[in-house]
This record gives C-alpha cells, structure tokens and sequence, in this order.
C-alpha cells in the first residue's frame, strides 16, 4: 500500500483551515431574497384561518406562502409521507411551520412574521409515550396503526420463552435512554435559484442530496431533469441533515415562483425544532444463560417516543431491534418493538440510528449478568462473541469480526484485570461492547439499483477527476474516494480533483448516512479505477514492450523493473489507443439471505466491531462524575486515511460520553394560565449541556485491522460504531466505583445521589424505570433461526411447533 | 427609510471602510458586507465560539460585537492567518493532524489558538483546553485539536526553516 494507511493530510484540509470551503449558508448570488418561516408556538392544534395580507403589504417583502401553496406531502421513508412544507391544516409540535416570508433581508423577512395572523384551535396534546398509549385521541395522524401509535413489529426467531424456561438463570430488566439531538454546529441553511435555462438549483446543507431531490420534483410538481441539489460540505451532520427539510422545500418554490435566489439559515432555536434527534426509547430485557455464563436467548421490548411525524422512524424502530444479534452467539432471539406519536419535534436518526438505545440496555445487563455468574465482564463477552463469517438468528451474514482483539486491546491497556472490582470506593473502571453496519444493506426506496456510482475521467495532462454523488460532512468522504483511486492508479490523492454530491453532474450516491459511504462508495471506486487501470497497463505495456500484468503502478509512475513511464505519458499512450479515458463503477450490496417481511433493516456488507474501556471517579457526597480516562479498540477493517479514522473514533467517544453524562431533549408544561403546551425546556446551545474542551478526558485509541471480503481494500465504517459502548461503559463503570446502577441516561449526579441513598436505606440501589407499559404488541411473525431448519421465511404460527 | 454607517478600521492588516446598517454585528459585517465568509456562526448568542475573531489581537465574538465599536480597531479573521500562499503553523498543524473535520468550528478555534501562542509560547495542555473551552467542536472530541495546537507551537519555537 502506497497510500492507504498512512497518517496524511485530507484532500480538503486545506480549504477548511483557510475558511473557503463553501458551506450552505456562505453561498451569496445576486439579487438573493431572504426566507423565514413563521412555526407554530402550540403543540397540537388546528389551523382555522391565517390572515396574512399586512405581511404582503409590509415594505421589502416579496412573497408570504402558507400551506394552501404546498398541496403535496413528503417524508423520507416511503411509507411514511406525512409533512406538509407548510402545514395547512394540523400542527403537531411547537415548531411546525405554517407560513414563510420572502423579503429583501432577513430583517425585514423576521419583521413581516409578526403581521401574519394565525387562529388556532388547540387541542389536548400527547406528550408522552404513557399518554399516547393511554389517549387515542386527538389522534396525530390518521395514519398511525392504532390510535396514536405509529407502528407495532415483533419478530420472534425460535422458541425464545422454551429457552428461557430452561436456562439456568433469567435476568429482566428496564432501561430508558432519554432523547437527545445532534447539536452540528452548522445550522441548516438552503439556497434555491433558478439557472440561465430556468431550472431549479439548490445548495443546501443536506446530508442526502439524491432524497431532497426526490421529493423537490414530488413537492413540487417538477421533473426531476430540471433538478439539481448540491450538498455543501456540511458543518456537522450526526444524522441531523439526513431528513428531508421543510425549509428547502419552501425556499425552492420561492425562487420558482419569484425567479430569484432565496436563501434561508435556520437560527439555533429552529435547529432544536427541526430535530429529527434520538428518539426516547423505554426498553425491558429478559435474557437467559446457562451457568457457566453462555447466552441461550433474549427477549427484547422497545417503546420509542417519536415526536410529531414519521421521519425515519419505521426504520429507526426496526433497529431498536435487528442489531442485538450481531456481536454475541444469541441462539434464540425476540423483539416487540412501537414507536408512539407524541406532540414534539419529531425524532430520526441520530449516530447509531436507533442502536444505541438496546446498547446501552444490553451491554450493561451483561454487567449484571457477569457480576451474578461471578465471571469477569470481559471473559464474559469473550466468550460469547459471535464466530466470524456466520448467519444470526435473524438471518443477518456478518463476515469478519475483530472484537476479541479489540478487547484484549482495551483490557490490557486500561490495566482491566488488576483494577476492575480493585479500585477505592468513589473509583471504578467498565466495559463494553459495539457493533454497528457498514451500511444499510437496502435503499430506502426499495429497488435493484446500485447504491452508489464513481466516474473517472482522465485527462492527457494526467489530472484524474473522480465524480461521486457522495457528500462530505466532515468525516472525510472526499478523501477515501480520492485516496482509493490513488492506490489504484498509483498517484499521489492530491493529483485528484473530487466533484461530490451534485446531482446536477454526480452520480448517484444515496447519502451519508448509516455508515455506508466508505464501503460502497470504495468500493465502486476501485470498479471504475481498475477499468481505467487495466486500458493504461495495455497502452503503457506497448510502449515498454513488457506483458500488462507484469506492470506497477505507483509513486506517479507506470514501470517494470528499469522500464518506466510517467503516470501522464502511459494516460497519453491510452488516450492514443482508447480514445478520451473514462470509466464508471457501481455498487450494489450483496442480497441478504433474510426473506421475511422486514428482514431489509439490519443487514448490512459487514459489521464494525468496537470495545472500550471507561475510567470513572465519583464523589458520593455530591455525586459528580469525573471521567479522567477512556480506552477504545475499534475494528475498522483497514484505517484508508488513520488521521481520520482515530478522529472518527475519538470524536464518537466524545459523542457517547456527552450523551452518557448530560444530553438530553427534555420538555416542560407551559402553566394552564400560559396556555399549558407543552415546550421545550432547552432550545439553545448554552442549556443544552454538551461537553466542553475542559471535560474531554484523555482517550487512547487503538485501530484494529481485520479487513473484511466485503469492503474496499478490507476498510469498514468508523463513524458511528465506536459511540456504542461508551454509555454502558460509563454507567458500568459508576457501578464498579460506587455500586448504584444507573439504568437510564444521561447518567446525572441527582441520579447518583438517589441511587446513594436508596442504598444507604437498604433498598435497591439503583434508579431507572421501574415500570414497563402494556404495549399492544401484535402476535410475533415467527421465523426460525438458520440452525432451527429454516429458510430465512416466516412460517405460518401452526407449523411453529413442527420445525425443529 | 433607515441610514448606513460608515466604519473605517483594519481587517486583516489592510485599512477597510464599510458601510452597513447601524444595527448589525461584526459578524454580519465582515460575512455579508465584506464578503468574508470564512468567520462562521452557530448561535448567534455568543454560545458556540464559531464566530470568533481577534479585535486588537484578542477573542473575541464576533455576533456579540457591534460593528459600529471596531472604529479605529483591528481586526482578524481566518482569512488573514496565512502568510500568502503559506498557511500559518496553526492552520498546518489543524490539517495535518486532523484537527478540522467538518471545519466549521476551526476558523474561531484557529484564531482563539492564535491569541493564546502569541502570549504564550509553549502552553500547558491545561491551558490549550481552558483558551478553547468557549469554541464547541461536536466532531473532533478535542483530541487532535489540542495536538494540533502543541505541534503548531512546536513548529513556531522551531522558527522558519
């Protein structure tokens, strides 16, 4: 390897040291407007009139739109096409937006909001998942599959309450995950403009460019060849540009309807709206092992709270579930999972999307388990982990696994061993584990289509210019592809001219989301370079009167032996031979061996593997958590850029820990007196508690390398895995420094406190939820698992009991 | 109809005169009647350090400041760190080592690094932590910042090679 592995300055690093690389909002065009959207301030309500003809009237203003313009729904997911740009008729959280003004600046624009009158008539909210399961009514969408709750799934994969009746001990327990956001840095902005032949462009700081342009030509009514939307690099996604956005549906109808560019920057208020942020999730396991501490089945129930609309919340609720199999041996499985409607902003995907959640759940009550069978939490996992290149019980193929390596990494180097279970009181140490996809096996849209396509181009000067529709948002997607084209073509990444994320002139690249950028965007790029490679070899190898084969490629230099050109003079001999040089690739996911109804959500080309070791001090009088020290060991595969690679890690540990110790989404009821809606506590960035430089501990950071078949050069995802087991390594390691567990998150020092004090009055010492709600789950779709005879098809419920 | 303000200071080096609206910040100024796009926000409320620059050699936010008070002053901004086509050691550093991932923090990161190596040649990683603990950075977890802004002292003790 020439290039990959290499600690190396990123392609785009200097453009964002210098302050030009372009994000959404520093786009300025002549003669550009300036939008604002007028948001609902009541939680659940009816819209009964707006009067909005002063708004018109006010000086500087162009255009003022209400929902009446926007007769089209849209929604990521398919089956879930429930917003409105503007809501016409129902607002379902504070901050839904019902009216948007165009004017000369934003000044003006904010101005003309207050003329606008809208009359509302308000109705009960649902704010919690208790409530919505209690309330059907008033109902938040017609839609949900029952009174307010959005969706019910239960998959049941072999006979999990046999097993569980067998097992030598059963260990149940609730956890709850509080909500949380994003918090980029970059708020949302969009810029819409119409271009010399009248069709539509938007840049906007999106992380799906191929999605948002979907629905603009549903929206609005237009093909989609007189489409184009440019993802800017964004300042931040997290999953929190992963949604399709009110904003730029409204700001591209405006430049249509006005034949101006308008441009509209969401302030931090409206980012905290906008949401689309972890969703709340309630969870309860039964888990059942043999005495000597080997898993025999898991049941696993999920309540996820998911705000005012649909977003990605199928999805998400499918992966409070699909991904407990993935890192240990689960020879039974079962999961019921719901997702309610409540009247807040509505929840997506957040880093993890939807994972974290049973995580966090599970991995510390693998800590109970392990402390009660009296094996050390390490031993304990290792000798669970999942065997390489095997089939799960939910029909998910995971290939390589480089945990056992990971947590012998973090276990030696965190000293596990002489300080677990050894430390003062008021000091503790914890461990935990993750996996997470390399990409989500299915496209949203569901279709044969690749995922994802990379264009070369070469030039006879030698510049190689490398067109993907995939989209930086910071983790450094511009550098793998044009690292992988270099390894290929043997030249120096800087040689390379990446044009991403434009699907004006990309091809398609599905978005940044789910991990998948890396792997099916490398590995279309190695499918183009190669295609190119092999025309150069045969042109050069004329020239050098060698065998193709026998050729090298690299340090800019095409050779065998003595016998060398420059990488430009072979491009220029293939020019002569080939004509102009270029070539395409593509990438389409292998086909999951699941063939059940939702065996799409899940599967992915391969998994990451991730352990860490957390460092823990707390003081019992006043129950602050001090975290001087984290180890993480993450099996990447194979580290393209390792500068990168350990920023994606240690950056996800300062994620994880942040939501572990204090983020957290948390509304209040207004008094009946000031209309008694409920609002968020928190929309801004000073309470809304994030770690800052001063509490980021130390964190030693370890890359394991066990490449996978299945991902480019063996190189897996890095950007969301690592976050998984930091928050059940901090609340286990609480427990080992004080002996309260900490059941949900964030894990605060008033939480310690009454944990403390329910130990030192002899109860339980421990705080969480004490109740699990009854859910309506429907009857599970029953699918035995690949060692119980099946087929990876569900099985009518009376021939469950003849497999086996 | 309101009236424009004339404001005579120096942005990076250079002598400038603007002429702005009377109410808008040093951010709005220096983004939209300057065109220099390179000074970020993210609050608007003086919470996320994004915006940062330096007013005669100190940090400042720029979204707390009015324009109109940089009469007379200097003014820095990330445009104006590196030595023509050379970049500062700082914004070499921040590349090299990983120290922007997004980016969008790293110019009032960068600026409120400058302000610290310029009073203090070899700060104490206690210290890089505290002068940078008003600029949030959701991407990096700080790590290869702070090594970022140790090496670039490193490379600025060394002198020009």
């Amino acid at each position: 390897m020439k290039v990959l592995g290499k600690p190396r300055r990123r392609v785009d690093g200097r453009s964002k040291v210098t302050g030009q690389t372009r994000f959404a909002d520093d786009v300025v065009l002549p003669r550009m407007l300036h939008m604002k959207l007028l948001r609902s301030p009541h939680p659940h309500a009816l819209i009964e009139n707006i009067e909005t003809e002063r708004a018109k009237n006010h000086p500087g203003v162009h255009l003022v739109l209400t929902g009446k313009d926007f007769p089209v729904t849209f929604g990521i997911l398919p089956v879930t096409q429930d917003e409105y740009p503007l809501a016409p008729q129902h607002v379902r959280y504070v901050g839904d937006p019902v009216a948007a003004v165009v004017a000369k600046d934003e000044q003006t624009a904010t101005q003309a909001l207050d003329l606008i009158e809208v009359k509302y008539r308000i109705l009960d909210t649902i704010s919690s998942p208790e409530e919505a399961l209690a309330k059907p009514e008033p109902r938040i969408h017609a839609y949900s599959e029952r009174g307010n709750i959005h969706r019910l799934q239960a998959f049941e994969f072999g006979d999990v309450e046999a097993s569980l009746k067998e097992a030598d001990h059963v260990f149940e327990d609730l956890f709850f995950y509080e909500g949380n956001t994003h918090l980029p840095i970059e708020q949302h902005a969009s810029v819409a403009a119409l271009d010399g032949e009248g069709k539509l462009t938007l840049w906007s700081s999106t992380q799906v460019p191929h999605y948002v342009h979907k629905a603009l030509a549903r929206v609005l009514q237009l093909s989609p060849t007189r489409i184009r939307v440019i993802a800017t690099p964004n300042g931040g996604g997290f999953g929190g540009k992963c949604d399709v956005c009110n904003h730029e549906m409204v700001a591209a109808k405006a430049a249509v309807l006005l034949g101006r560019p308008v441009k509209i920057c969401l302030n931090r208020e409206e980012v905290f709206y906008m949401h689309r942020g972890r969703h709340p999730v309630l969870m309860k396991f039964r888990t059942g092992v043999t005495r000597d501490g080997k898993l025999t089945a898991m049941h696993v129930q999920t309540l996820a709270d998911g705000g005012g609309y649909g977003s990605y919340g199928a999805a998400s609720t499918f992966y409070t579930g699909a991904l407990q199999t993935v890192t240990y041996e689960l020879p039974r499985y079962k999961f019921d999972a719901a997702r309610v409607f409540t009247n807040k902003p509505p929840c997506g995907p957040k880093r993890g999307h939807g994972t974290p959640q049973p995580r966090f759940g599970q991995e510390v009550q693998l800590d109970k388990i392990a402390e009660k069978l009296g094996i050390d939490p390490a031993d304990f996992r290792l000798k669970n982990i999942l065997k390489a290149n095997s089939l799960t019980a939910n029909w998910l193929k995971v290939g390589s696994i480089g945990l056992a390596e990971c947590i012998g990494q973090v276990v030696s180097r965190s000293g596990w061993k002489e300080r677990h279970k050894r430390l003062p009181h008021g000091k503790g140490i914890g461990l935990a584990c993750g996996s997470y996809l390399c990409g989500a096996g299915l496209p949203i849209y569901w279709n044969k289509m690749p995922q994802t396509g990379v264009q070369l181009l070469l030039d006879r000067s030698g510049q190689v210019t490398v067109f993907c529709g995939a989209t930086e948002i910071g983790q450094g997607s511009d550098d793998v592809l044009a690292a992988i084209v270099a390894e290929v073509l043997g030249i120096d990444p800087f040689e390379i001219r990446c044009v991403t994320g434009d699907t004006g002139i990309t091809p398609i690249d599905l978005g940044s989301y789910s991990s998948r950028v890396t792997v099916m965007m490398g590995n279309a790029a190695i499918q183009a370079a190669e295609k190119l490679k092999k025309l150069i070899a045969e042109a050069a190898a004329e020239q050098l009167e060698v065998l193709p084969e026998r050729l090298s490629f690299a340090d800019g230099k095409v050779f065998f032996e003595a016998k060398t050109l420059s990488f430009a003079e072979a491009v220029g001999f293939a020019e002569e031979k080939f004509g102009t040089l270029g070539a395409v690739g593509s990438y389409k996911p292998p086909r999951p061996p699941g063939r059940y109804k939702g065996a799409g959500v899940g599967p992915s080309p391969a998994y990451s593997y991730t352990a860490c070791v957390v460092e823990a001090e707390v003081d019992p009088k006043t129950g602050w958590i001090t975290v001087p020290k984290i180890w993480i060991a993450h099996d990447i595969g194979r580290a393209i850029n390792p500068v990168l690679a350990r920023g994606q890690v240690e950056g996800s540990v300062y994620m994880g820990l942040s939501e572990a110790l204090m983020e957290e989404q948390v509304f209040r009821r207004l008094p009946p007196r000031l209309s008694g809606a409920l609002v968020h506590k928190i929309p801004s960035l000073l309470e809304y508690k994030s770690l800052t430089s001063l509490d980021m501990p130390e964190v030693d950071t370890v890359l394991v390398e066990d490449p996978d078949p299945n991902c480019p050069f063996g190189a897996k995802e890095a950007g969301q895995g690592p976050l998984l087991p930091v928050m059940p390594a901090v609340a286990n390691a609480i427990y080992d420094a004080v002996g309260v567990r900490i059941d949900e998150l964030p894990i605060t020092p008033d939480k310690v406190l009454r944990a403390l004090q329910k130990k030192k009055n002899g109860e339980q010492p421990r705080v969480g939820p004490e109740s699990f709600p009854q859910v309506p789950y429907p009857k599970p779709l029953i699918v035995p698992p690949p060692w119980e005879g099946g087929d990876g098809k569900e099985i009518k419920r009376n021939d469950a009991a003849t497999v086996v | 109809m309101r009236s424009n303000v004339q404001l005579r200071f120096t942005l990076n080096g250079e002598p400038v005169e603007a002429s702005f609206a009377p109410y808008k910040t040093l951010l709005e100024v220096l983004r939209e009647d300057l065109g220099l796009t390179g000074t970020k926000h993210g609050c608007e409320l003086g919470e996320c350090g994004a915006c940062a620059v330096l007013i005669d050699g100190e940090p400042q936010l720029s979204c707390l400041a009015l324009a109109l008070e940089c009469e007379g002053r200097s003014v820095e901004t990330v445009e104006g760190m590196a030595r023509g086509a050379t970049l500062h050691p700082l914004q070499a550093a921040f590349a090299d080592l990983g120290a922007a991932q997004c980016g969008y923090c790293t110019p009032g990161i960068l600026l409120t690094a400058k302000a610290l190596l310029e009073k203090e040649k070899q700060p104490s990683r206690e210290r890089i932590r505290e002068a940078i603990s008003g600029n949030l950075c959701r991407c990096t977890g700080y790590q290869q910042i702070f090594e970022a802004i140790e090496e670039a002292a490193r490379r600025m003790n060394e002198g020009p090679r």
